[in-house]
């Protein structure tokens, strides 16, 4: 199962927490990834999509050891990192976040916040040193010295996402989890954003896992795409393929329940309208997790957990009735 | 009186605060006919909301009119008194919110709250407001409405909620329905079946919609007309088609070509909006856009630029347009 | 809607295009203003703050450096002029001023045993400062420390730490104050009399046990504040970056909780300092507080009593003294919170 050509791996990853509620005593957990598998390339752009509560952003995190994972097992570089130091690492994977409102200390100046990690790592000889890689990396997103001394909330919010993204840059990364930077955005700050990644990933042959609900931008940034829902991969596929020809009935419908911004195409468009919500994590339907909003769904599937298998070369997905769909 | 059902001209609208004044909304003109859904386009802090909340009179202190016309139904909305207003909001106004957890109050079941409703404004007794409740609950797609009406808030998932509130705006069949990014705040396989619902609300009881988002593919779904605001302006008016296809105003340019096409086959990068968000409470003297344009000439520096028509029902606020005409005039004049 | 399709007197020129520096102009950004000038800026704006903060300061120069150059002594006996009333001389003092001499008026009077009222007051408050600053000192120092290493860890800790902090609450405090007092005096005393030791008797053993009873009891309050803020503090994305960065415990808990945590810190510090002068005071005037012949507001509140038909002004100086020291604390406590609590920021 050891493939070199993936910088980054999880293998059957799984991340339970406890809840607390419920009866006394009884304990109970979320099943946030409930074993999930996949491998990213160097220099590629792996996405995540999915719905609120379906263990995308547990996942990004998890993998940088954030949170420390139930089971399974973590590589990065072929080597695996699931139960060792964390801290040289921390230069490797960074994170960049969904709000930059929240993801920078507000006590702290720019300049302090992208030296903190020049500090920690002692990546400068001097003061000097330090000064100059903090203003160089401010140059890199877009920012000047001028603004190292001002504060996070003298920023725009595009701008915020900048100096978060420099904070990630300035221990010079091989890899970055980006946890929906870009949904806190105004629209048009969004592309900036989105062009800003693409332009470090070209410079510095970074390697992204791309993690938002916003299935347009996932597309247009990510090499591949990975669906997940309820803790569960369910479909995995080179990103054209995915919008295209997907084979999940769950990502037939997200995709198809994205508004086009378009009028003539979204009038002709027929949408498939999910009924209901998703259920809840802590106690999650039995068999396939899909089967209580699924079209296709039959006793099959509630008897048994749908099969994680390859379709067609490099197009992973789970469901009982792949055939017939297709 | 008017052939508009809302019919908002030269509005202005301040919020004094310590740090200065702050001009939310700069001359905005938006008119909307029965039976329409126009959507108002716009990024957070464009006055979007603030138009639409000014039209049921919800300006929330220290904000201020200060000048312009506000028509609805026949009723000048800017001459009204708050006690006159309390009879149109939720009887011919509705308005649904963002956020369906905080606008529903947490210590009544959903029954009581819709029942509230109806009993305000129709002369139905407890019983019959119940009668009512059940009757919108079916309305808007929940099924076994009679066990909903007996649960609180929290015990409903994010879309249900929605529809409740959907249910409580709906109590009175209003004329027209606010929606301020009723979909934000839901996920998109929720965020389609509350637009669905919407729309064959609309059909149904045949209520005009304001929707208030900054997500242009919504707006394609479901406007008949479109409002794009930018800096507490009107930048771009015109019906959906105009709008997509034949934008004047190089904001709503920009903004279309910066979001990506799920239906693009080819990749190609992303055409940004440069720069930053106008800073609210120093607005630059001209064209609030300018900084960030990329066809800026001197006279947006000065001057906010006028309104011009570019078809009978779509008008844009550019010196661009402007320019058009100058230019023509000059030509004309040089035949002569 | 109207609309003019030419307006204003245009010419060629407005439609050049603006070149960069022209735009650049226009998207200055504000001058930067960080967090210290910030709360410093809005607390100077609150005028009942700083109407506060000047009072303190009198009361401060009144109760430690005016009793340095007055005249009489707190502990000095004046033979012969017992039970003055305020601005009134003893027979001694009338023919001294006769003599040609100038003698410095008792403003407010004199006690029963000839002690000027006036510097007597004074030191009260000296003395109700003092417990006051260093109490609150101590609350602050136990309280902040043992609520971050709850909140911050969490789990089993949190929970043992703060079941321990659900029984110190459950103690009647007056109850330990007393048998602590008890329990103190003979040991305490003993040890003053060890070389190295004097200065207990100084301070009086009386004084330290009211600290020492402030050190147990009085922290689990601030305990609280601190760990729910921790709490909070900890799920910030912020400290997540840190963590991905690799920050240790220790750098988090310096750079991040401590410094988001001080505006809250100053506040409550601020707004304990009364409650530790009012506790003071009501034990000094159940008779556990200060030993004699130092005075604190509270005592001399107490001794006032007796002679309260004769003698009202005896009992209302140190009470007014004790209100307006409460009062000013108070308010400046409330203008701090306004300045620097986070929370009513943007």
């Amino acid at each position: 199962m050891m493939d070199n050509k993936y910088l980054v791996e999880v293998q059957n990853l799984q991340q339970y927490f406890p809840v607390s509620g419920g009866k006394l005593l009884e304990k109970r957990v979320v099943k946030a990834v409930d074993d999930v598998s996949f491998g990213i390339k160097k220099g590629e752009t792996l996405g995540l999509v999915g719905e609120s509560g379906c263990g995308k952003t547990t996942t990004g995190r998890t993998l940088l050891r954030l949170h420390e994972p139930t089971a399974g097992k973590i590589l990065f570089d072929g080597k695996d990192i699931t139960n060792v130091n964390m801290l040289p690492y921390r230069r490797k994977m960074q994170i960049v976040f969904q709000d930059p409102y929240a993801s920078l200390d507000p006590r702290m100046t720019v300049g302090d916040i992208i030296g903190e990690a020049i500090d920690i790592h002692r990546l400068a000889a001097n003061k000097k040193d330090r000064q100059e890689q903090i203003i160089s990396v401010l140059s890199t997103v877009g920012l000047n010295s001028e603004h190292a001394n001002r504060y996070p909330h003298e920023f725009s919010g595009g701008q915020r996402q900048r100096v978060g993204i420099a904070r990630a840059l300035a221990v010079d990364p091989q890899f970055i989890v980006c946890d929906e930077p870009v949904s806190a955005l105004d629209v048009s700050i969004q592309a900036q954003v989105v062009n800003m990644f693409e332009q470090l990933q070209e410079e510095r042959g970074l390697t992204y896992l791309f993690i938002a609900h916003d299935l347009s931008i996932v597309k247009h940034i990510s090499n591949r795409i990975g669906v997940m829902y309820l803790g569960k991969m369910v479909e995995l596929a080179d990103s054209y393929e995915l919008t295209f020809h997907s084979m999940h009935p769950y990502t037939r419908s997200l995709i198809s329940a994205i508004p086009i911004a378009d009028p003539e195409l979204s009038r002709k468009s027929n949408r498939i309208v999910l009924e209901g919500d998703v259920p809840s994590p802590v106690n999650p339907p039995s068999g396939c997790r899909f089967r209580t909003r699924c079209p296709y769904a039959d006793e099959l599937c509630a008897l048994q957990e749908p099969e994680w298998k390859e379709v067609s070369t490099g197009h992973f997905a789970a469901c009982h009735h792949l055939d017939k769909l297709n | 009186m008017s052939e508009y059902l809302v019919n908002i001209e030269n509005e202005r609208l301040s919020f004094f605060t310590p740090a200065g004044e702050v001009k939310a909304l700069n001359d905005v003109s938006l008119q909307l006919r029965e039976g329409e859904v126009l959507g108002i386009v716009g990024e957070s802090g464009s006055g979007k909301s603030v138009t639409a909340y000014s039209l049921m009179g919800l300006t929330a202190y220290p904000g201020r009119l200060i000048g312009g016309s506000l028509q609805f139904n026949g009723h000048q909305i800017d001459q009204m008194t708050e006690k006159e207003m309390r009879k149109i909001r939720g009887n011919e106004i509705s308005i649904i919110f963002q956020d369906p957890m905080t606008s529903l109050n947490p210590v009544y079941t959903v029954g009581d709250q819709i029942c509230e409703v109806v009993m305000l404004h129709t002369d139905k007794n407890k019983s019959g407001a119940n009668e009512r409740a059940k009757e919108l609950l079916s309305l808007v797609g929940i099924n076994e409405p009679e066990k909903r009406l007996k649960q609180y808030p929290h015990e409903l998932s994010g879309g249900m909620r929605q529809r409740v509130m959907i249910a409580i705006a709906l109590a009175c069949e209003p004329k027209l329905l606010i929606a301020d990014e009723p979909t934000t705040a839901l996920d998109v396989t929720i965020q389609a079946q509350i637009l669905e619902l919407m729309m064959e609300l609309k059909e149904k009881l045949g209520m005009a919609i304001i929707m208030i988002t900054h997500d242009l593919g919504v707006v394609a779904n479901m406007c008949d007309r479109i409002a794009v605001m930018y800096a507490g302006k009107v930048v771009e008016y015109g019906d959906a088609n105009d709008i997509f296809y034949n934008p004047s105003h190089e904001y709503t340019k920009g903004l279309i070509r910066s979001i990506p096409k799920l239906t693009e086959k080819e990749h190609s990068k992303l055409i940004p909006i440069e720069g930053s968000p106008v800073d609210m409470l120093n607005p630059p003297a001209g064209c609030p856009f300018a900084p960030r344009c990329g066809s800026c000439m001197k006279i947006c520096l000065r001057e906010m630029p006028p309104y011009t028509d570019v078809t009978d029902i779509h008008y844009s606020a550019c010196w661009l347009l402007q320019k058009q005409e100058f230019e023509k005039q000059q030509a004309q004049k040089g035949d002569a | 809607m109207p609309k003019n399709k030419i307006s204003l007197q245009l010419n060629v020129e407005d439609f050049l295009p603006a070149s960069d520096a022209e735009k650049e102009s226009l998207t200055v950004m504000r001058k930067s203003v960080g967090f210290w000038k910030d709360g410093i800026r809005r607390l100077k704006k609150n005028k009942i703050a700083m109407v506060s903060i000047f009072v303190i300061l009198l009361v401060f120069i009144l109760s430690f450096v005016i009793p340095q150059l007055y005249p009489y002594s707190y502990e000095q006996q004046i033979r012969g002029s017992e039970n003055l009333a305020p601005m009134q001389y003893s027979q001694k003092e009338l023919q001294t001023i006769e003599a040609g001499e100038s003698v410095f008026p008792h403003v407010l009077g004199t006690d029963s045993l000839g002690r000027d009222y006036a510097v007597r007051v004074m030191m009260g408050s000296r003395v109700s400062l003092t417990v006051g600053l260093v109490a609150s000192c101590i609350i602050l120092l136990i309280g902040s420390l043992y609520g971050s290493i709850a909140g911050f860890f969490g789990g089993w800790v949190d929970m043992i730490m703060m079941r321990i902090v659900d029984m110190i609450y459950t103690v009647p405090d007056i109850l330990i104050i007393v048998l602590l007092s008890v329990a103190f005096d003979q040991p305490l005393k003993a040890l003053s009399q060890q070389p190295g030791f004097q200065w207990i008797q100084v301070i009086g053993v009386n004084l330290i046990s009211i600290f020492v009873v402030f050190a147990l009891l009085y922290w689990v309050g601030m305990a609280r504040i601190v760990r729910s803020q921790i709490l909070i503090l900890k799920e910030q994305e912020y400290v997540t970056a840190a963590r991905a960065l690799g920050a240790s415990s220790g750098h988090i808990i310096r750079k991040h909780l401590l410094t988001n945590c001080i505006g809250t810190l100053i506040v409550t510090t601020t707004l304990q300092i009364p409650s530790s002068i009012f506790t003071e005071s009501f034990l000094s005037f159940l008779g556990l507080g200060v030993a004699a012949p130092m005075p604190s507001l509270g005592s001399l509140a107490s001794a006032a009593l007796n002679g309260l038909q004769s003698y009202p002004h005896r009992l209302f100086a140190p009470a007014i003294m004790i209100s307006v020291i409460i009062l000013s604390f108070n308010l400046l406590g409330d203008g701090l919170r306004d300045a620097f609590d986070p929370k009513l920021k943007d």
